[in-house]
């Protein structure tokens, strides 16, 4: 296959300049903030911090009066280049890299599951409806169209009301019970399933509707077209068509949608991780937005941001595998 | 000594819809083997739906309303295409009637390789070959319409127009159908390239012996490539005869005007050596 | 916090690459033209059943929201401390919270908070949207690029996270300053759209025959082109303000919003921190509620512009129902036989497998 040089080059461009507007909003946000917390803090505890780790905290909070943004600015991307994100007030000084390392994994794990299992099945599942064109099967088009505009974390509290407290399902929090802690055993995982299923089905069920909408639309407009006929004048059977032809090309604008919709799916789990209290990124946010934990806050957002990019960056590389056209003309 | 093909009789398709359109009317005609039927007409007489309807390839709104197409497989047994239910209909599409699409240029799905296009065809109606006969078949198909075995994993946007239309043509090669629909299959095209498919089309058919029924409105092609042509008509066929005798003796007045419309033509034989 | 429902606007509308949008208005005849004729003429996007209802339900909306006080049995935070958690009653007909206020009159006050931030959002996000995306998609080369890079940096860049630090800033952030971050972070979807169809009406003919004709530039883009924008910029501003209700709905649940700005967000905080769940249903359930009816009125309003763009989308489901009638499968992939003569076999209606 030929190496597509033009388009890794634009794309890998655009990621960069984003990745830097990133790294900039995140250099001035605590510039514009009202107060200066930061000081009264370092006050407060002035014996604790070590010189180097206040000097840190003074680039990344533009305490250091005295230097010119410029210096500040570039001061500040040294510490980025060497990993320093300063220290979490509210966790007894500890690396912000490390307060977010530990919290990372449970978003990783329970949202990008749920946000594969709800694309792929969304997806699929508006193929369906799509290819049977006025069936009952349309249906599941409002209903689910209902649940996505239910906002998640009401969903999440529903969820739990009616299958933990209720029911007695599922637990209603945190990733695993209380008293064990990470490791490899069976009992461990199965603990972890436990209760990272009731989030996981209920952003399943919140972002299924735009998935199955999208997709019954594009299969509406990609049956009429020519190759289509053909393939049925081909004697190919339904499912091939179905899937071979007809989805293969109308999931292509899926894909895009889901590069675009991971920023807000992070948005809906944030609040989500709160309702579950799962100790993933989103709850490190809140719980650092109650604690006016600034540093933390910057931290989890760059993260955050970083993250989503690198997932646009993957769903770039899976529509250029399966869009032939794309490594070719887009410039 | 006539060795019917296909029959057709009295067929007759409506598009359901208000009020219906009646786009074939009670057509009736006989196809010989290996023989060249053309099927000229102006635009929104028919054409197409005639061609689709031949192998049912139409959807609602269009129903069949009256008729029978029989179809005399060169197995010697004649298979009624209005009785196949839709298992019987797939397998007996393409392997025995294969088409050419109006406006090729969106036919190939813009997804996959040719050769994959290819190979479907293949895996579906010849399911003992294994991989590499399938691959072997996939290439020497584009050599035979001189696309070049190179091109096999190319997409079609890597294609020109001609060549995306001579893919096509390999495709509808493939299972060695004894009849072959073409539906303006080089309308799109320039006349240098239109003249060398045209030329490819009539070299194949003496190789493989397949009969064609070949839609177009360009009425002085036909009189060079058809053994016999079809003139039609707000859905009926008003002319038929040798294509000889229609451009010397045209009976119906249509005809006359549609020849007429044409701009004079030389009289003698074109590149197409039959 | 918004859901992926709106984000299938550009596959629906025209994905944004391909720009293949079909607008009807494109193919009305050029009649004498003025920009108030073109605006009327576009009013038939709202014109079909879908809207329609979307419409319907807002409008009930807005009218609880201006006739909040007459409305209302009390007042929002009127307190009645012989009525704690009471389920619904004719006192009280979506009973009391644990301070003995009645949550009908709050969830209707509530109203009022939410449209207008929702509101206000949806107009400032997508005056930036068509500003952005028509500049971006009318110009060419660098001024283009840039715009359209920006664009598509706030597309990825997540923008709840950066509301919830904006937000955490302020005090008392005024009802505007919500409403402007969160049209910060929700017009780039609309302007990714208006660009590319921007950019497919300037080649068309009937703007490349005004610029022969040497019409200013902003009659081109006032009279020729807005108007044929018009269903875009409206699915966007309501894109918006549906991302809006349910940003503003969050942070208000979050607690990141004074608790002074009464809306159902708010309710929902209060039911949460009281131990509302899950016995004392009346408390969250309802306010919920109205956040997916607006939801749904807001969505369908979009559905039916999606459908007037699109005809394909609409067609596709009431052509089938028309011929079910008939008897016809539009999903049958061979073409159905109807005669009287010798194959007796009237019509074979199996449908794919
Ligand atoms: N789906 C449909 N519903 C209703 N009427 C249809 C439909 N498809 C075709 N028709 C009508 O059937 C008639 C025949 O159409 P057809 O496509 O067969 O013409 P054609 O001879 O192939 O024309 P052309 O040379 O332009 O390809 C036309 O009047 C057309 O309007
Ligand atoms: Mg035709």
């Amino acid at each position: 296959m030929k190496i597509p040089v033009r388009f890794i080059a634009s794309r890998s461009a655009f990621y960069l300049f984003t990745a830097f507007a990133a790294i900039t909003i995140n250099f001035f946000l605590p510039r514009m903030m009202a107060g200066d917390p930061v000081t009264a803090y370092m006050q407060r505890n002035a014996g604790q911090i070590t010189p180097e780790a206040e000097r840190s905290l003074r680039i990344l909070f533009g305490l250091d009066q005295d230097s010119s943004v410029w210096e500040q600015y570039s001061d500040y991307w040294q510490l980025l280049f060497s990993g320093d994100l300063g220290r979490s007030f509210s966790n007894g000084l500890a690396p912000v890299g490390d307060v977010i390392s530990s919290a990372l994994p449970w978003t990783l794990g329970l949202v990008g599951i749920a946000t594969i299992v709800s694309f792929v099945l969304g997806t699929a599942t508006g193929a369906l409806i799509g290819w049977r064109r006025g069936s009952k099967a349309d249906v599941i088009v409002p209903i689910s169209t209902f649940f996505s505009t239910v906002p998640y974390f009401w969903l999440g509290l529903i969820a739990i009301a009616v299958f933990s407290s209720t029911l007695g399902w599922f637990p209603a929090s945190h990733a695993y019970d209380k008293g064990s802690s990470p490791e490899f055993t069976a009992d461990f995982i199965g603990q972890v399933i436990a209760h990272g299923a009731l989030p996981a089905i209920t952003i399943v069920i919140a972002s299924l509707g735009g998935w199955i909408l999208g997709m019954r639309n594009m299969m509406l407009t990609v049956l009429d077209e020519d190759y289509i006929t053909v393939a049925q004048a081909k004697g190919m059977p339904n499912r091939r068509v179905l899937w071979n032809y007809a989805a293969r090309n109308a999931m292509l604008p899926q894909l895009s949608s889901f590069a675009l919709s991971i920023g807000f799916i992070v948005g809906g789990t944030i609040v989500m991780e709160m309702v579950f209290s799962y100790p993933g990124i989103g709850k490190l946010l809140l719980d650092a937005t109650t604690a006016k934990d600034y540093p933390l806050m910057q931290g989890v957002f760059l993260i955050i941001t970083m993250a989503v990019l690198c997932a646009n960056i993957l769903a770039d590389v899976a529509y250029a595998i399966l869009d032939p056209r794309t490594r070719q003309t887009e410039a | 000594m006539p060795d019917p093909l296909l029959s057709v009789h009295d067929f007759s398709i409506v598009y359901d819809v208000d009020p219906p359109v009646e786009a074939v009317k009670n057509v009736t005609l006989e196809l010989q083997r290996g023989e060249i039927l053309g099927l000229a007409g102006e635009s929104g007489c028919g054409k197409t739906t005639l061609a689709y309807g031949l192998q049912r390839l139409l959807r609602a709104p269009a129903v069949i309303t009256s008729g029978s197409v029989t179809f005399h497989d060169a197995s010697g047994v004649d298979i009624d295409v209005n009785a196949l239910d839709i298992e019987e209909m797939r397998r007996f599409r393409w392997d025995k009637i294969s088409m050419v699409f109006q406006g090729a240029m969106n036919a190939l799905n813009p997804v996959t390789t040719i050769g994959a296009q290819l190979d479907d065809v293949f895996q579906v109606h010849r399911p003992d070959l294994n991989r590499r006969e399938r691959r072997a078949a996939c290439e020497e198909l584009l050599e035979l319409v001189a696309v070049g075995r190179e091109r096999i994993r190319s997409y079609p946007h890597e294609l020109s127009g001609g060549m995306r239309q001579r893919v096509m043509i390999a495709m509808a090669l493939a299972l060695r159908p004894q009849l072959m629909v073409m539906d303006e299959p080089t309308t799109a095209l320039d006349v240098l390239v239109q003249r060398e498919i045209l030329r490819q089309i009539s070299q194949l058919r003496h190789e493989f012996g397949f009969s064609v029924i070949f839609i177009t409105h360009d009425l002085p092609l036909l009189l060079e490539i058809s053994d016999r042509i079809a003139v039609m008509r707000n859905g009926e066929i008003i002319e038929l005869a040798p294509a000889r005798e229609l451009w010397e003796q045209p009976q119906h007045e249509y005809t006359k005007t549609l020849l007429a419309s044409f701009p004079r033509l030389t009289g003698e034989r074109g590149v197409l050596v039959r | 916090m918004t859901t992926p429902l709106n984000l299938t606007r550009p596959a629906s509308a025209g994905s944004p690459e391909t720009a293949t949008l079909r607008s009807p208005a494109a193919s009305i005849p050029p009649k004498e033209k003025t920009f108030l004729s073109q605006l009327a003429s576009s009013f038939a996007m709202f014109r079909n059943p879908k809207s329609l209802t979307g419409l319907v339900i807002l409008g009930v909306f807005v009218a609880v929201a201006l006739l909040g006080d007459v409305l209302a049995p009390y007042g929002a935070l009127e307190k009645d401390f012989t009525a704690l958690r009471q389920a619904p009653s004719w006192a009280h007909l979506l009973g009391t919270t644990h301070m003995g206020e009645d949550i009908l009159s709050q969830i209707i006050y509530g109203t009022r908070g939410v449209l207008i931030v929702g509101f206000l959002a949806g107009i400032i996000g997508t005056a930036i949207a068509v500003v952005m995306g028509v500049v971006a998609g009318y110009t060419r080369g660098w001024r283009s690029e840039s715009l359209s890079a920006i664009t598509n940096v706030f597309l990825v860049i997540p923008g709840l996270p950066l509301i919830i630090i904006v937000a955490s800033q302020f005090e008392n952030p005024p009802l505007i300053l919500i409403a402007a971050v969160l049209a910060a972070t929700g017009w780039a979807w609309g302007a990714r759209v208006l660009r590319a169809q921007t950019m497919s009406l300037r080649n068309r003919d009937f703007i490349q025959a005004a610029r022969a004709n040497g019409e200013p530039l902003h009659r081109i883009i006032l009279v020729e082109m807005l108007p044929n924008l018009m269903a875009i910029i409206a699915s966007s501003f309501v894109g918006t303000v549906t991302a809006a209700v349910l940003g503003l709905t969050t942070l208000a649940f979050i607690g990141v919003i004074p608790i002074t700005n009464l809306n159902w967000g708010t309710i929902l905080f209060w039911a949460q921190q009281n131990g509302a769940f899950p016995d004392f249903w009346w408390w969250y359930i309802p306010a919920g509620l109205c956040i997916a009816i607006l939801g749904v009125a807001l969505s369908l309003i979009n559905f039916g512009i999606d459908e007037y763009v699109n005809p394909r989308l609409r067609s596709a489901g009431e052509r089938a129902r028309a011929m079910k009638k008939k008897g016809l499968d539009i999903n049958e992939t061979m073409t159905i036989v109807r005669t009287m003569t010798k194959t007796s076999t009237p019509s074979k209606q199996e449908g794919p497998k």
